[in-house]
């Protein structure tokens, strides 16, 4: 199966900034659908970015969070070619993780 | 008699107590474990302000602190959101040593939306989508120097994302 993140990671020499979009339904728990009934919630509560085995970025999300989350953000440091993790667990404990390079 | 040997033995039990944890800490296992259970706590998802229905309670239960409005917090969103679902957001901030930014929208059944853990060397910067049920309050807290600051902003909402 195709990774749920995509993330693109551009260093500028000085910092890293790092975009990613990711494919989750993050189903709130306060929608109906076509028969009335409400969907269950489901949606990623963390996602981490890690470079050089740190976290550099920690996302705790609740149902708020758009279906399909973008997120960007930058960090200090963070090399070209160097491996940037990116992770994500759900409220059902379903995981994803990708490793990206930095460009 | 009796007592003063309970006595006795209950002091003795003492001292083995304080031998023992002075030995714990020789041995640099206590000094070793409390950050590590600091930071575990640290680390652990926030569920029982992802619980709360309004701001206020969803900040309490988050920072256990209330937060002051400061113009170093900048919000970048539209005025009219055409769509509830996907409301473009991101907020950055002039103050130092930054350590979380968290977004809210005070009409949304939940009100906390995210909040985001900036390590030291992670810019005070953050975009992001998030849904809004209607026309109401966002508000970016910006979690500095164990300080709280905060910027809100009414977006009109056209067609709500939370259901309805």
């Amino acid at each position: 199966m195709a990774s749920s993140i995509r993330v693109r990671a551009t260093s500028n020499g000085d910092t890293t900034e790092v975009q990613a979009l990711i494919q989750h339904p993050m189903d709130s728990g306060f929608v109906k659908d076509a028969k009335g009934e409400i969907i269950p919630p489901h949606f990623i509560q963390v996602l981490t970015f890690e470079y050089d085995g740190k976290p550099v970025f920690v996302a705790d999300w609740g149902g708020g969070v758009s279906k399909d989350p973008y997120v960007k953000f930058a960090f200090k440091g963070g090399k070209k070619g160097d491996d940037l993790t990116v992770s994500w667990i759900d409220n059902k404990g379903a995981t994803d993780t990708t490793t990206a390079k930095i460009q | 008699m009796n007592i003063t040997t309970s006595e006795f033995s209950g002091t003795r039990r003492l001292v083995l107590k304080g031998a023992g944890v002075a030995a714990l800490i020789g041995l640099g296992v206590i000094p070793f474990d409390v950050p590590q259970a600091l930071a575990a706590a640290n680390d652990k998802y926030p569920e029982e302000a992802f619980k709360q229905k309004n701001e206020a309670d969803a900040i309490k239960a988050l920072y256990g602190k209330t937060a002051e409005p400061s113009d170093k917090v900048k919000m970048d969103a539209p005025e009219i959101a055409e769509n509830g679902a996907v409301v473009p957001i991101s907020a950055t901030t002039t103050l130092a040593d930054v350590t979380s930014i968290s977004f809210l929208a005070s009409e949304n059944p939940i009100s906390l939306i995210a909040t985001y853990r900036i390590p030291a060397g992670t810019l005070p910067s953050v975009a992001n989508r998030i849904k809004m049920a209607k026309t109401s309050n966002v508000t970016v807290i910006v979690e500095a120097g164990g300080k709280l600051y905060s910027a809100s902003k009414e977006i009109k909402v056209t067609v709500g994302g939370c259901g309805g």
